[in-house]
């Protein structure tokens, strides 16, 4: 049955309830594309709404609740650019380059634990996005990423702006929708969401072509309040035998240790993960995106683990009888050789993702369930009993007080008067400035690491960094997006001169939405993670590492019309840091020297143990 | 080790990429390949054998069963099963050759479903390795063309995949 808008926005009362969805709806009177049609019952009500696909993707995005959307308009996705402009709930952030909507959907949905959404065009709009998809891939980011495509006739024909985005993103996302029918739009996009935010949360695709958008027709919009996969069911809960036996592990263990990863942080269990290991009395070491989950100021917490980690964490690992690994990959920049990888430690692996259990580290006790209520779970059992060998725990805390001990004042030497400073000390007085409260995002490098062992981090999603795919550029768009949405939090982006020239566009887009983030350049005028490893590898041929011609920060930021304040000295430090931090709404690019010849310490020794760590530049485990 | 994966995938355009992207994707091995939509559908079934030690047969099905479009899987190797591969072979077919040839079809219960003055196409239906015997024995008289469509397999018994 075709149904026709013959009076204006309303088209008389016919058929309403199943099976209606897919009949075309034309609003031939209609060329300035008015919304909203209603088919009515012969009582005159409204029964069902009749909306473009175009105007069903904006009225999707209302009714799932989303605020924000970051994108850039281009041919294909016209139609439903053309929808958002037309509504006024949901924001959408023009910024300056598709890879920075992904990084501003991503630090948004770190920060928030809702899913970030892009918005982009087909072809170049489409590739532009890939790096953010693969970030976000990496660190089980939930994002929902609308490509617009060109229309279904042309696809194939190496049409303009035509590229295969699914093809392309195939290897970097959750799952990937193409949409054949306008009226599948609804459905789509719901499972679209529920995809990417339940189970281990990922990118999700959604490519649409230029017809499924038109405005000339119109079809049946209901907001789908579930969704359905036969094939997708994730874990609610882990398998209540291995939690008991794991539990009975924790209570028998000499030398214990938890290590826990991002999937606490993203799957909100770092309240129970806080209680449980307060109440057993373990010490407890994170990864990279595990920081914050627990308190880092507290005694029981080691520092974070790794290439980079705490020497303390590390020591632990290798000596541990037992490890509590609870949303952790057993990821290469952790483990180091994973031959000599904790060499007399038994393993508990709870994760909600199954493949993530023993593909690197065979796991005795693999537990396969949600963060949280595995977490829970475990605090039940615990309750009430005591552990086996208070003593043996006694003397294991004494063995890591005396690691920590041995590294104190080992990592790196505060500057001297005069002297040019150490991007260790610019972090630490960030945090002291800040009160280790801001929202510190990263770029990928030294400055990375050190902003990750210097600033300390008490509450979770607060260190917003790149830590699977590590992308150079994440750090400031993302940074732009955690602001937009915290505005009264102090939001930090930690970069480095090389980093933040690949996103550095985005300027524009803080000065178009008053967006105040304050970024901290650590400017060593290198790329210095890179230098580091060719002065350890290399006998310090410096090939491609030296940023020769970089522009004044000065006058590049004052350019975007915003306060830049260079830092060369230790007593210029705290007061530029606390001019920067006066004023939430502004943003101000601290441009920092600091010495190019500084190391990131510890280091791993390459294909070693957990344990083998250089300390210094003379000095190794 | 070789295993025969056996896999009721959402008949739906793209699903097909993902599970030989998959492979690709993480450095897993395809010997052979086969897929086909079953009785219903809505689903397709692909068989995929492959070659991994125990740990890399675990992650296998464990990516497989998280892509979205993958809706039930088994290992048949784990139980007892029944494996086929058909193959179509042109060989040569001249002079004393030809009864011979006609002689080791017969052998291997194999069937000449076409024929020309100077070949013999043969259809034939077992397992891998009695497929690999047939173009073996075949090899001396001379091997024109092979289309092998990869192996098939089922369960024995009661045991049954589907939804």
């Amino acid at each position: 049955m075709r149904v026709q808008a013959l009076t204006g926005p309303y088209c008389q009362g016919l058929a309403s309830g199943a099976g209606m969805g897919r009949q075309r709806h034309t609003a031939a009177l209609d060329p300035a594309g008015c919304p909203a049609d209603r088919t009515r019952d012969l009582q005159g009500r409204n029964t069902v709404e009749l909306l473009s696909g175009a105007d069903m993707i904006a009225r999707f995005l209302q009714d799932e609740g989303v605020e924000y959307i970051y994108g850039y308009p281009g041919g294909a996705a016209l139609h439903i650019y053309d929808a958002l402009f037309r509504q006024d709930k949901v924001k959408h952030i023009l910024v300056r380059h598709e890879q920075a909507a992904t990084h501003a959907a991503d630090g948004y949905a770190r920060a928030s634990g809702k899913p970030g959404v892009v918005l982009v065009t087909s072809g170049p709009g489409a590739t532009n996005a890939v790096t953010g998809i693969a970030t976000a891939y990496m660190d089980s980011i939930p994002m929902v990423v609308l490509c617009g495509q060109v229309m279904s006739h042309l696809i194939g024909d190496d049409a303009f702006q035509e590229t295969d985005i699914v093809g392309v993103t195939r290897p970097i996302v959750k799952h990937s929708f193409s949409i054949r029918h306008p009226s599948e739009i609804p459905e789509v996009l719901k499972k679209a969401f529920y995809l990417a935010s339940t189970g281990r949360p990922g990118p999700v695709v959604v490519d649409i072509p230029k017809d499924m958008t038109a405005p000339t027709e119109r079809y049946e919009y209901v907001y789908p309040k579930k969704v359905k996969l036969r094939s997708y069911n994730p874990v609610t809960r882990g398998h209540t035998g291995q939690i008991k036996k794991a539990v009975e592990m924790m209570l028998k263990a000499k030398r214990p240790v938890f290590y826990t990863g991002g999937g606490v942080v993203t799957g909100k269990a770092s309240e129970g993960l806080t209680d449980l290991v307060k109440q057993l009395g373990f010490p407890i070491t994170t990864t990279l995106m595990g920081i914050g989950a627990y308190p880092q100021s507290d005694r029981q917490c080691l520092g974070w683990l790794g290439m980079h980690g705490s020497y303390e964490s590390n020591m632990a690992m290798h000596h541990a009888d037992l490890i509590i690994a609870i949303g952790a990959r057993f990821d290469d920049r952790v483990t180091n050789n994973t031959s000599k990888f904790c060499p007399t430690a038994k393993i508990i692996h709870v994760d909600v993702d199954p493949s993530s259990v023993s593909k690197t580290v065979r796991a005795d006790v693999p537990i396969v369930g949600p963060a949280s209520s595995v977490i829970n779970e475990m605090i039940s059992l615990v309750q009430g009993h005591s552990i086996a060998h208070p003593e043996a725990l006694a003397d294991w805390w004494q063995k890591i007080d005396g690691w920590r001990a041995d590294r104190e004042g080992k990592l790196y030497e505060p500057s001297k008067p005069g002297e040019v400073l150490k991007p260790q000390e610019v972090i630490e007085a960030l945090c002291r400035v800040t009160r280790g409260e801001a929202y510190v995002t990263t770029d990928v490098g030294q400055h990375q690491m050190f902003a990750a062992q210097y600033y300390k981090f008490d509450k979770p999603n607060r260190l917003i960094t790149s830590g699977g795919l590590g992308t150079m550029g994440f750090g400031f768009p993302a940074a732009m997006g955690i602001k937009q949405n915290f505005p009264e939090d102090d939001v930090v982006c930690v970069t480095g001169e090389g980093s933040f020239q690949m996103m550095m566009q985005e300027l524009s887009t803080c000065k178009q939405y008053g967006v105040g983030v304050k970024i901290v350049n650590l400017n060593n005028a290198s790329l210095g993670m890179v230098r580091q490893w060719q002065d350890l590898n290399y006998k310090s041929r410096h090939a491609h590492s030296y940023m020769e011609s970089l522009p004044d920060f000065h006058m590049l930021i004052e350019a975007y019309g915003f306060t830049a304040i260079t830092v060369k000295t230790l007593d210029e430090l705290e007061p530029a840091l606390e001019r920067a931090f006066a004023n939430k709404h502004e943003l101000v690019f601290l441009d920092v020297k600091v010495d190019p010849h500084e190391h990131v310490y510890p280091m791993q020794v390459p294909l070693g143990a957990m344990r083998d760590m250089l300390l210094s530049k003379t000095e190794r485990t | 080790m070789r295993h025969i994966i056996s896999i009721l995938m959402e008949n739906e355009p793209g699903a097909l990429s993902r599970v030989v992207g998959l492979f690709s994707q993480r450095n897993f091995n395809i010997e052979t390949l086969n897929v086909a939509p079953t009785e219903d559908p809505s689903l397709s079934r692909l068989t995929v054998t492959t070659i991994g030690d125990d740990r890399v047969i675990e992650q296998i099905t464990k990516h497989l069963n998280k892509l979205i479009d993958v809706v039930k899987l088994v290992d048949l190797t784990e139980g007892n099963h029944i494996e086929r591969e058909l193959m179509l072979v042109k060989v040569k077919a001249l002079g004393a050759a030809r009864d011979e040839v006609k002689r080791t079809v017969d052998i291997f219960r194999a069937q000449i479903v076409d024929v020309t003055p100077s070949l013999y196409t043969v259809q034939i239906t077992g397992d891998a390795s009695k497929l690999d015997a047939f173009l073996q024995a075949m090899s001396p008289v001379g091997i024109l063309e092979v289309a092998r469509t990869g192996v098939s397999g089922i369960a024995r018994g009661d045991k049954v995949l589907s939804l």
